[in-house]
C-alpha cells in the first residue's frame, strides 16, 4: 500500500478545482467558510463596537443598517447553513458509512461552484452600495422603499440555495444507497441520521425561498400587487411564505451540531448514547414538526388569534424531542469514563448554551410573553444562544475531533481547551445581558437607544472582544498544526466509528478494502475500550 | 408590590401586563429549576465519572425505556402548561377593544402621528387618562412598523392596508417609551416617542389647552364634501349609493349573499376598493381612491362616517 493520502495525490491547483473528491471538496467549503465567517465576524465586532455608547459615534444610520444586514445574510446563507453539512458532513459523511465516495461526486463539485458563485454575488451587492433590509426582506419595505441592492443580494441567495438542495439530495442518496455491508439503519451514527434529517428540510423547503424570493424579483421589476397592499397584495404573505422556509432553516442549522454532538459525547465518555433509537428518531421529528411552527414569527401582526395558538401550541410540540436530547447526552455521562479533550469541552458547552438557548426559546413561544420579547433584544440573544452558542460551538468541537482524520495532525491540546473555555466566558458575557436588555425592552436593530440600556450594551461589547480573540485562536493553532503539528495515528481518539478505521489523512478511495460492519455504532466493552469495528 | 424588589425589574403598569410579569416569572422559575437540575448533574457525573476516577461504574443502566418515556411525558406536560397559560393571557390583551375612547395613530417613515377625535394631534407622543382603556385604531402609510410599550408589556404590529385595533390602559402617571420595534429603514431607531399617562382632570385640562382647529369627525366631514362623495352618498344625487347614517358598527348585507360589520376596516376596503363588497341592491358604480387620499384623509373619512351613526336619517 502506498503511502499517498488524499492530500498528496497531486499538488496541481488543477487537480483542486477540478476534484470530485468529496474530501477535498470539503476542504474547499472548509477555506470558503472560514472566509465568510470573518466577513460576518468583523461586521459583527463593527456593531458591537458601535453600540457601546448610546449615541451614533461609529457609523451613519445607513451604514449600520447595511452592517446588521450583511452580519445575518452572510452568517445564516454563507456559513451556519452550510458549516457542518458540507464541511465535516462532506468529509466524513462516507467515511462513516464504508463508502468511496458521495453518490454523486460530480454535483457534489458543482455544489460547490454553485455555493461560491452565489457567495460572489451576495459579496458584490454587500461591496457596490449594501443591503439595508435586514436579513429577513420583509415586504414591502424591501419591495417599495429600500433603494439598495436588494435584488442582487437576492439573486445570490437564490443561487446559493440550489447548493443547499443538491447537497441536501447528494447526501439523502448517499445514506440510502452507499452503505457498507451490515450497515443497517439502526447501526449509523447518529450524527449521520442528524444530517439526513438535514437534507429533508433543505430538499423540501429551499425551494419555498427561492419562490419567495422570485416573487420579491418580480414585484420589484413588475409591480406586480403580491405584497404590497397599495395594489392588492398582503404584506403577511411574504412573512408567511419566508418563514416558512427560515424556520425549518433555524433546524438545518442546529440539527447538524446536534449529530456533533452525539459523537464527541459518546467518544469522550467511552459510552453508547444513551437512547439511541430515541436521540435518531427526535432527528427526524425535529425535521417534520419544525414545518409547522413558522407562525410564531407574526404572533403580534394581527393574524388571527386562532392561528397564533395553533402555532404556539406546535412550538412547544417541537420543543420535546429538543429537550430528549438533552437528557439523553446528560445521561450518556453517567457511569462513563469522562475524558476531558478539547471537543467534549466544546460538547458540554453545546449542551449548557443549548439548554438555555432552548429554554428562552419557550419563553418566546408562549404567547403571551412574546409580545412582549419579540422584535426585542431577548430573541437577539436567543436565536445567537442556539446558532452561536449552539451551532458554532458544535462546528469547532467538530472540527477538533475530526482534525487529525482531515489534516493528519494533531493540535496542541493546551491552546484548544483554553480556546474553548474563552469561548464558553466571552459568549456568555456577549449574549447573557442581551437576555436583560430584552426583558426591559430594547428593540433589535436600533443604531440609538436610550441611555438607560448602556450598561448592558457595554458588558456584551466587552463579552464581544474576548470572543472575537477566542474565535481567531483556532485559526493560528490549527493553522499552525495543519503544517507543523506532530503525526496523527489512524485513531487518536480511539473510537470505534469507521472513518477512523483508515489511515489519517485518509487515502484518495477512503478504505484500502470493503469494511462490513457487525455490530451497533459507539460500541465500548466494559474496560471503556473501542471494539473494533471489523469483525 | 413583590416585584418591585426584584433588581432589574421596572414592573408592568397596566392591569394586563401584572399577568404577563407574573407569566414571565413562571417561565424563570421553571427554566431556572430544569437549568439547575441540568448543571447540577453535569457537574456531578463529570466530576464523579471523569476517566481515572476509581469509582463503582458497574451496574450501568440497561436500555431502560422508563427513563425515556418519563421526560418525554414530564417535559410534554410542562409546556403544556405554559402553553395554556401564556396563551390565556394572550386572548386577555387582544381581546376585542370597546369603541368608545378611541385614539388614531398613523405609522410612518419615520415618527408616530397620533390623533384624538377632538382633533388634537401630536407627533411622537400620546396622552392618555390613566385607568381608563383607550382604543388606538392604527394604520400604516408605507412600511410595516410596530407599536410597542415596555411598560405596558404590550406590542401590536402596523401593517400598512389595514387597520389594527389595540387597547391600551395605564395604571399610574408618567412618561413611558414608545418604540417602534419593527424595523422599518434608516431611521428605524429614531421612530421613538413617548406615551404621557395623566390623571384625568389634567387630561380633560390638556385636550381643551391644545384647542384643535377643528375636530376630525367636521375634518372628515369637510373632506367628504371636497370628494365628491356627498354627491351620491348624500340625499338628492342622480347616482344611488347606500347612506352612510346610522351604517357604522351595523351588519351590512352584500349582494354576495353575506353579510358583513360596517367597521373601520370594512369602511377604509370600501373607500379603497369599492368594488370588493358591494351592498346588496346596489350597482358597483363607485371608484376607487386609492392613491388619491393618505392614511390622515382616510381616518377622518371614517371618523366622520362613524360620527353619522347618531343621526339616521
Amino acid at each position: 500500500m502506498s503511502d499517498k493520502n488524499y492530500l498528496t495525490t497531486d499538488y496541481t491547483l488543477r487537480s483542486w478545482f477540478l476534484t470530485t473528491d468529496h474530501k477535498r471538496i470539503a476542504i474547499l467549503y472548509f477555506a470558503s467558510l472560514i472566509f465568510f465567517f470573518f466577513i460576518g465576524g468583523a461586521a459583527a465586532t463593527a456593531i458591537r463596537i458601535e453600540l457601546a455608547t448610546p449615541q451614533a459615534d461609529l457609523v451613519s444610520s445607513d451604514v449600520y443598517n447595511r452592517l446588521f444586514t450583511m452580519h445575518g445574510i452572510i452568517m445564516v446563507w454563507f456559513f451556519l447553513i452550510p458549516s457542518i453539512p458540507n464541511t465535516l458532513g462532506n468529509f466524513v459523511v462516507p467515511l462513516m458509512i464504508g463508502a468511496r465516495d458521495l453518490a454523486f461526486p460530480r454535483l457534489n463539485l458543482m455544489s460547490w461552484y454553485i455555493f461560491m458563485l452565489g457567495g460572489c454575488i451576495t459579496l458584490f451587492a454587500i461591496l457596490a452600495g449594501g443591503v439595508d433590509t435586514g436579513w429577513t426582506f420583509y415586504t414591502p419595505f424591501s419591495t417599495l422603499y429600500s433603494n439598495s441592492y436588494v435584488i442582487v443580494a437576492a439573486a445570490g441567495i437564490f443561487i446559493a440555495g440550489f447548493s443547499s438542495i443538491l447537497t441536501g439530495l447528494n447526501f439523502i442518496v448517499t445514506i440510502h444507497r452507499l452503505r457498507a455491508p451490515g450497515l443497517t439503519w439502526y447501526r449509523l451514527p447518529l450524527f449521520l441520521w442528524s444530517l439526513y434529517a438535514t437534507s429533508v428540510i433543505l430538499v423540501l423547503a429551499t425551494p419555498v425561498l427561492a419562490i419567495t424570493l422570485l416573487l420579491m424579483a418580480t414585484e420589484r421589476f413588475f409591480g406586480v400587487g403580491i405584497f404590497d397592499p397599495r395594489i392588492g397584495g398582503d404584506p403577511l404573505l411574504f412573512q408567511h411564505l419566508f418563514w416558512f422556509y427560515s424556520h425549518p432553516a433555524v433546524y438545518i442549522m442546529i440539527l447538524p451540531g446536534m449529530g456533533v454532538i452525539n459523537e464527541l459525547v459518546s467518544c469522550f465518555s467511552r459510552k453508547q448514547v444513551f437512547g439511541y433509537k430515541f436521540v435518531a428518531w427526535c432527528s427526524l421529528a425535529i425535521a417534520a414538526v419544525g414545518f409547522l411552527v413558522w407562525g410564531h414569527h407574526m404572533f403580534v401582526s394581527g393574524q388571527s388569534l386562532i392561528a397564533s395558538l395553533v402555532f404556539s401550541f406546535m412550538s412547544f410540540i417541537v420543543a420535546v424531542p429538543s429537550a430528549i436530547k438533552v437528557f439523553n447526552w446528560t445521561a450518556t455521562l453517567h457511569k462513563g469514563s469522562i475524558h476531558f479533550d478539547a471537543p467534549m469541552l466544546y460538547a458540554l458547552a453545546f449542551i449548557g448554551l443549548f439548554t438555555i438557548g432552548g429554554l428562552t426559546g419557550l419563553f418566546l413561544a408562549c404567547l403571551a410573553y412574546d409580545v412582549h420579547a419579540t422584535d426585542t433584544y431577548f430573541v437577539v440573544a436567543h436565536f445567537h444562544y442556539i446558532m452561536v452558542g449552539g451551532m458554532v460551538t458544535a462546528y469547532f468541537g467538530g472540527l477538533h475531533y475530526w482534525w487529525p482524520k482531515i489534516t493528519g495532525r494533531l493540535y496542541s491540546e493546551y491552546w484548544a481547551r483554553t480556546a474553548a473555555v474563552l469561548i464558553f466566558f466571552g459568549f456568555n458575557l456577549t449574549f447573557f445581558p442581551q437576555f436583560i436588555l430584552g426583558a426591559e425592552g430594547m428593540p433589535r436593530r436600533y443604531h440609538v437607544y436610550p441611555p438607560e440600556f448602556q450598561v448592558w450594551n457595554v458588558l456584551s461589547s466587552g463579552g464581544a472582544a474576548i470572543l472575537a480573540v477566542a474565535y481567531l485562536m483556532p485559526l493560528f493553532y490549527l493553522g499552525y498544526s495543519a503544517f507543523f503539528g506532530r503525526r496523527a495515528p489512524a485513531n487518536p481518539w480511539n473510537a470505534p466509528g469507521l472513518e477512523w478505521q483508515t489511515s489519517s489523512p485518509p487515502p484518495e478511495f477512503n478504505f484500502a478494502s470493503q469494511p462490513v460492519v457487525t455490530r451497533a455504532p459507539y460500541q465500548y466493552n466494559e474496560h471503556f475500550q473501542a471494539e473494533p469495528q471489523n469483525a | 408590590m413583590w416585584r418591585q424588589w426584584i433588581p432589574f425589574w421596572r414592573p408592568g403598569l397596566s392591569p394586563h401586563s401584572g399577568d404577563v410579569d407574573l407569566l414571565f416569572a413562571g417561565l424563570l422559575i421553571a427554566s431556572a429549576l430544569v437549568l439547575a437540575l441540568l448543571f447540577f448533574l453535569l457537574v456531578l457525573f463529570c466530576a464523579r465519572y471523569r476517566a481515572g476516577n476509581q469509582i463503582d461504574r458497574d451496574h450501568r443502566v440497561k436500555k431502560s425505556w422508563h427513563w425515556e418515556v418519563s421526560w418525554t411525558a414530564a417535559s410534554f406536560v410542562c409546556f403544556l402548561g405554559l402553553f395554556v397559560w401564556g396563551a390565556s393571557v394572550y386572548f386577555q390583551i387582544y381581546r376585542t377593544p370597546a369603541d368608545d375612547n378611541d385614539v388614531f395613530v398613523v405609522a410612518k417613515q419615520w415618527m408616530w402621528k397620533t390623533q384624538h377625535p377632538g382633533g388634537q394631534s401630536e407627533i411622537d407622543a400620546l396622552h392618555i387618562p390613566v385607568k381608563r382603556p383607550v382604543r388606538l385604531v392604527m394604520a400604516s402609510q408605507d412600511v410595516i412598523h410596530s407599536f410597542f410599550i415596555p411598560a405596558l408589556r404590550l406590542k401590536h404590529d402596523v401593517v400598512p392596508g389595514r387597520y389594527q385595533d389595540l387597547e391600551i390602559e395605564v395604571d399610574k402617571p408618567g412618561h413611558y417609551h414608545l418604540f417602534c420595534a419593527e424595523y422599518c429603514g434608516t431611521d428605524h431607531s429614531g421612530m421613538i416617542g413617548e406615551i404621557v399617562a395623566m390623571e384625568p382632570a389634567d387630561f380633560s385640562n390638556w385636550l381643551t389647552q391644545q384647542a384643535p382647529s377643528s375636530p376630525l369627525a367636521s375634518e372628515g366631514g369637510q373632506l367628504f364634501r371636497e370628494l365628491g362623495c356627498s354627491g351620491c352618498h348624500g340625499g338628492g344625487g342622480t347616482i344611488r349609493a347606500p347612506p352612510l347614517e346610522g351604517v357604522y358598527g351595523k351588519p351590512v348585507p352584500l349582494s354576495d349573499g353575506t353579510t358583513v360589520i360596517a367597521d373601520d376596516k370594512y369602511i377604509r376596503d370600501s373607500i379603497l376598493m369599492p368594488r370588493s363588497q358591494v351592498v346588496a341592491s346596489y350597482q358597483p358604480l363607485m371608484p376607487s381612491f386609492e392613491g388619491k387620499v393618505s392614511e390622515d384623509q382616510l381616518l377622518r373619512l371614517v371618523i366622520y362616517i362613524k360620527s353619522l351613526a347618531g343621526h339616521p336619517s
